[in-house]
């Protein structure tokens, strides 16, 4: 596994959508490499006859009735937003210009 | 006796109710006069709901003439992690990108406390979206520790440790994603419960890890904690991993108090090097207590644990990186256009506001969980890790088949200073050592006072495990030890505590001559630094 570099980090920051400054790049790309030199360790015993798990109950599917309950009101669900207009989110622009 | 009623435990609370001695405006009211004089100082809550807690009071009062059957603990006030949404209630997550979020909806968790008639006195500080182990991390600013002013109330959740440990409330919930129910209980002489993962709702609580996030109680006796535990658990059908089967039996075990015959093992890996000398003595103390009482002692060696803080800070950092990517600045939370830039496009709106809007931990978690879920690192990180998760509940599945609940030091030390790890993340990770592999099989922990370590006089903490849905084993094993150490102590932990300054001008300070040098003066200007109080 090889450290990771501050130019790795601005891209991991670009994929994350947050825009760190110089500074927090500075800082970042150092803490990071400490990090995970250390975490970095499981590869030691995940040996490939260990099967993984992501969830520690044996869980699949799990659906309910399919049956028209209370919900929020338009009113209610645009009332912490940023922005709106004719009952419904307003955002900034989505596409490029050009 | 306003203090009375402070100093009282839920349950003793529920039963003067019940009996009429006291009224539920009473109990509120003398639980907000307490906040009122001592949080300028421990900072435990981040808004106050005098007006809501107290309309629940009355409601509860009215009823209860009425002569209408309620529930045992209506009327008992009760703080709420900031990390549930309350309806009309702000809600932040100790998070800027939050500031000033009303939800639209209760959490299935205080949705239950409501119908039980409990009213909430208010919602406590948090690490900036639970990630952290003493609330530095809250973008409000620190709790602090009612034993000593100077030193964290730990963390996450160290905004209801201290509001119960400073009788500001009762009762609290907390969550627990990797220690922050257990860690902040150990180092403020309280009581805090993790149930077994799934045993408690998660609709509404603002994700961290959702495999690994589970609500409890956070309490000053394991009898409160069971009534609460009573409450708050339970199947929820808002949430696809709710355990649909009856709350374990916590309330009958809580009362039985009973070891004898049982067989407990030490954690061989969790304690020894690394752990304070007060605090591995405080636990061998306790061990021998649970030997007295008739219950079997063995060691344990559950050999996973090594990894299990490695494999934990993959697994967190990767769900973290994918739940927070809700926050977004299109729907609610806050919005920041980018500086310099003329008509802006969403996703630059969206780095700009999350770059303001996240503290520097936050970001930390989020870069790295996107790096352990990259590709061509995935399966060397994040894969590995759910392996070790894998061995760890191997580890506990041959532990359990010797034993029936395991114990350890719940931290490696006592509270610490603030500001003393805050710029050292690896040493602050470290804090959730020993709590962490219970969160990573799924399986319930509490933790509860063993005493103060003799170097510091400051409280330490045992953790009992027990296998997932066995939680009645948490509170058998817990009750008992409790009633021994309480003889021992001739009372609870916490009356050792120094009394806090209390103030009426809403300005208070730091009593008593635990080191007086600092508590800085900071702590008392910044006051109504992003902390909200409605009366």
């Amino acid at each position: 596994m090889s450290a990771i570099s501050r130019d790795d980090v601005a891209h991991l920051a670009m994929l994350a959508r947050i825009d760190l400054s110089d500074a927090e790049l500075d800082k970042m790309s150092g803490e990071l490499a400490i990090i995970l030199e250390s975490v970095a360790r499981v590869s030691e015993v995940a040996t490939d006859d260990v099967p993984p798990t992501s969830h520690p109950l044996p869980l699949t599917n799990v659906t309910r009735p399919d049956v028209v309950r209370p919900s929020l009101t338009a009113e209610e669900a645009l009332a912490a937003a940023p922005a709106s207009e004719q009952q419904r989110f307003s955002v900034p622009r989505i596409l490029d210009e050009d | 006796m306003t203090s009375d009623i402070t100093r009282a435990s839920a349950a003793e609370l529920a039963d003067r109710l019940s009996r009429k001695e006291i009224s539920a405006v009473e109990a509120t009211q003398a639980h907000l006069d307490r906040i009122d004089a001592v949080d300028g100082s421990v900072r435990a809550f981040l808004h106050v709901d005098a007006r809501g807690a107290l309309a629940t009071a009355r409601d509860i009062d009215q009823r209860r003439m009425a002569g209408e059957d309620l529930h045992v603990l209506a009327g008992v006030p009760i703080a709420v992690k900031d990390i549930a949404t309350t309806k009309g209630m702000p809600t932040t997550a100790g998070s800027r990108i939050l500031e000033g979020w009303i939800p639209p909806y209760d959490a299935t968790v205080v949705a239950r406390l409501k119908a039980a008639g409990m009213p909430i006195l208010g919602k406590t500080n948090m690490d900036e979206f639970a990630m952290g182990s003493s609330t530095e991390h809250s973008a409000f600013g620190p709790s602090h520790n009612p034993w000593d002013l100077e030193r964290i109330p730990g963390g996450s959740g160290g905004g209801s440790s201290a509001a119960v440990a400073s009788y500001q409330a009762p009762l609290a919930i907390g969550t627990d994603t990797g220690g922050s129910i257990r860690q902040p209980a150990a180092v403020t002489g309280t009581v805090g419960t993790k149930p077994t993962y799934g045993g408690v709702s998660r609709y509404g609580l603002i994700a961290l890890a959702s495999s690994l996030d589970q609500a409890g109680p956070v309490t000053r006796t394991v009898l409160d904690a069971a009534l609460l535990h009573s409450v708050i658990g339970g199947y929820d059908p808002m949430d696809s991993t709710s355990i649909n089967a009856p709350v374990p039996p916590v309330l009958e075990a809580a009362r039985r108090a009973d070891v004898k015959g049982m067989r407990i093992g030490v954690v061989k890996e969790l304690g020894g090097e690394g752990y304070q000398q007060g605090v591995r003595a405080r636990f061998e103390e306790s061990v021998q207590l649970l030997v007295d009482a008739g219950a079997e002692v063995v060691e344990v060696s559950c050999p996973s644990f090594e990894y299990a803080l490695a494999a934990y800070y993959l697994i967190l950092p990767s769900e973290a990186s994918s739940n927070l990517a809700k926050f977004d600045a299109m729907r609610y939370g806050l919005r920041v256009l980018p500086e310099g830039v003329d008509d802006p496009s969403a996703e630059q709106v969206m780095a700009a506001s999350r770059d303001a809007g996240f503290g520097d931990e936050v970001k930390r978690r989020i870069i790295l969980g996107t790096y352990a879920l990259s590709s061509g690192y995935y399966d060397a990180y994040y894969g590995s890790a759910q392996k070790v998760r894998t061995l760890i509940s191997r580890d506990f599945a041959a532990a359990f088949d010797q034993v029936d609940v395991l114990v350890s030091p719940t931290t490696p030390t006592t509270a610490f200073k603030i500001g003393e790890k805050v710029d050292n993340p690896l040493a602050m990770y470290l804090n959730d050592i020993a709590t962490i592999p219970a969160n990573l099989a799924g399986i319930p922990g509490m933790s509860l006072p063993s005493g103060l370590a003799d170097e510091d006089g400051l409280p330490t903490g045992i953790q009992i495990l027990a296998p997932a849905t066995k939680d009645e084993r948490l509170y058998g094993v817990g009750a008992a030890l409790e009633a021994a150490l309480n003889r021992r102590w001739g009372g609870p932990l916490l009356a050792k505590a120094p009394e806090l300054l209390t103030n009426t001008t809403g300005l208070s300070t730091h009593a008593t001559g635990l080191s007086t040098t600092a508590l800085s003066t900071t702590a008392l200007s910044t006051t109504a630094n992003g902390r909200e109080v409605r009366s």
